[in-house]
């Protein structure tokens, strides 16, 4: 479904933040991206959004090639993507923002819906703008909620779970476990909760710009979770250094 | 009233016919349908051409509207227009100016003097629109003046809008604010071409636990220009605020002049403003929404100006 061969993202001047990424994520796949921070993990989350553009490589999703399109062309391909900072916007309503990611007018209550999804009461949000009025928590619930009504091929999440507390949290998993009964759709979860890992049914370690390990939780997860310093962990290093 | 009033009445106001209760609607400087109702009487100035609207005391839930349009070119029209709210009265004035030069070479202007004095414990939602049109050279000018005297414990919420077509405007309110008494004023603004808005405040919280709130928030597009300027005084135990929220958009320019003065230690008084464009990550929220570029700048405009 989405290839990544052979991505490369410079910034001039500074390090190349990915290294030579080949990646495929299948139809239906639950994915969990993790690894220590500066690994590279929401570059490469937002180069195959497109609000970034490779220095080098290829993109193809569904077969057809997606590097040179761009945000919005993916968008409409079916590739959504729920930022680790929601933005904000003075005027902008919640009820605004669910009719703009479902790409059409709906009503109040079928709105509501998706709110309830995410364990927001609807009437006390529906109407709210989405300025600073809202918590980090209730936004950060909000942008999952726009992702969910756009019910996409691709879903990518990063750190969804930052902002929010562990009540919503436990929902969260939930939510996750809920879109992923579509055998159609595919979900890319960026993520450092244990939990999320727990239920992917892979998880992706990423190190320095580069996939150092790829595979099911029960091989993953146990060498993840005793390496607590990756960048100088020598297991980890060993297999970038390979 | 030709088709081009009736537009204009329509945009401005709303209105398809005339409506039920109080009215008064004017037309190239003069008078052309009037009612009043029951408990608004409308009558016409003996000095100089306007009205003055006088609500009685505890009239609540009433409507009045009292549009002014300039449906050609070559028209100076100059307004004065006086309300008096009656103690306890709760009532909205619809008002709003349309002015249409069709494809002529000469300007219209209409300037709209209102003053407003509101009884004890009244409320007033004042809602006014301004529009220009005409493809024409003729310049399309609008400079309202405004002048709010409010009682004890009185209530006043002004939304302006002036959204396209009016080529130059200069706003001036004043408003003196007695004890309790509470004064709102939402201002939308967008300019674009050559366009030139001017909008001045001048509050004085002369009564204690009186309060004020400006926020204007305005779009400046292509080559047009803005200020904002709120003077706010608090005179004694008060709470003013004041707020401009401005986007810029290809060579737009907007300036906030804030003139906040404390003559008493119990004032407390903020001003807040930011000028700048739209913000890259808004742009791309929307875009990974699927909107295009076009489309997610019109709908952050659209929300902000809402």
């Amino acid at each position: 479904m989405l290839k990544l061969e052979n991505i490369s993202f410079e910034v001039e001047n500074e390090k190349e933040i990915l290294k030579d990424v080949n990646l495929t994520i299948e139809k239906g796949k639950f994915i969990a991206i993790t690894g220590p921070n500066g690994g590279g993990k929401s570059t490469l989350a937002r180069i195959i959004s497109g609000v970034l553009k490779p220095t080098k490589g290829k993109i193809t999703f569904y077969g057809e090639d997606i590097t040179n399109l761009s945000i919005t062309e993916r968008a409409q391909r079916g590739i959504s993507f729920g930022f680790q900072q929601p933005v904000r916007f003075k005027g902008i309503t919640v009820h605004d923002l669910i009719n703009i990611a479902k790409g059409e007018e709906l009503s109040v209550m079928d709105a509501s819906h998706y709110l309830s999804e995410v364990g927001l009461c609807a009437k006390d949000y529906i109407h709210r703008e989405l300025n600073d009025g809202l918590s980090g928590g209730e936004i950060k619930r909000i942008e999952i909620a726009t992702v969910i009504a756009r019910n996409t091929k691709l879903s990518i999440f990063d750190e969804p779970e930052a902002g929010i507390d562990l009540w919503s949290f436990n929902h969260l998993i939930d939510i996750f476990l809920k879109m992923h009964q579509s055998q159609e759709n595919s979900i890319v979860i960026i993520s450092h909760q244990e939990r999320i890992l727990d239920v992917a049914d892979e998880i992706i370690a990423m190190v320095d710009g580069a996939i150092v390990k790829r595979g099911v939780k029960e091989s993953v997860l146990p060498e993840l979770l005793h390496c607590e310093d990756p960048k100088n962990c020598l297991n980890c290093h060993d297999i970038l250094e390979a | 009233m030709n088709d081009i009033a009736k537009k204009l009445l329509k945009e401005v106001s709303g209105l398809d016919e005339m409506p039920k209760g109080a009215y008064n609607i004017r037309e190239n400087s003069k008078s052309v349908a009037r009612q009043s109702s029951e408990n608004i009487e409308i009558v016409s100035k003996e000095d100089k051409s306007g009205i003055d609207i006088i609500v009685k005391p505890d009239t609540k839930s009433e409507n009045v509207f009292i549009p002014a349009l300039v449906s050609c070119s070559g028209v100076h029209d100059l307004v004065y227009n006086d309300f008096f709210i009656g103690e306890n009265a709760d009532i909205t004035i619809i008002a709003g100016c349309g002015v249409s030069t069709g494809d002529s070479c000469d300007g219209s202007e209409h300037n709209g003097i209102h003053r407003f004095f509101l009884g004890k414990n009244s409320k007033v939602r004042y809602v006014e629109k301004h529009i220009g049109e005409g493809t024409g050279t003729g310049k399309r000018v609008i400079d309202p003046v405004t002048e709010v005297i409010q009682e004890e414990g009185s209530y006043m919420e002004m939304e302006t809008t002036q959204i396209k077509g009016v080529d130059s405007t200069r706003r001036f309110t004043t408003a003196k604010l007695k004890d309790g008494a509470k004064l709102v004023i939402k201002e939308k603004l967008m300019t674009h071409g050559e366009q030139f808005a001017e909008s001045k405040f001048e509050v004085d919280m002369d009564g204690e636990d009186s309060s004020v709130n400006l926020i204007s928030r305005s779009v400046a597009r292509d080559y047009s220009r803005q200020t904002f300027i709120s003077k706010i005084n608090g005179n004694t135990r008060c709470m003013g605020h004041s707020e401009c929220d401005a986007i810029i958009m290809d060579h737009g320019v907007v300036s906030a002049i804030p003139e906040i003065t404390a003559n008493s230690l119990d004032a407390t008084l903020i001003h807040e403003a930011a000028i700048g464009k739209i913000a890259g990550d808004q742009m791309i929220k929307l875009m990974t929404l699927g909107l295009t570029e076009g489309e997610a700048e019109a709908k952050i405009i659209d929300g902000f100006l809402n």
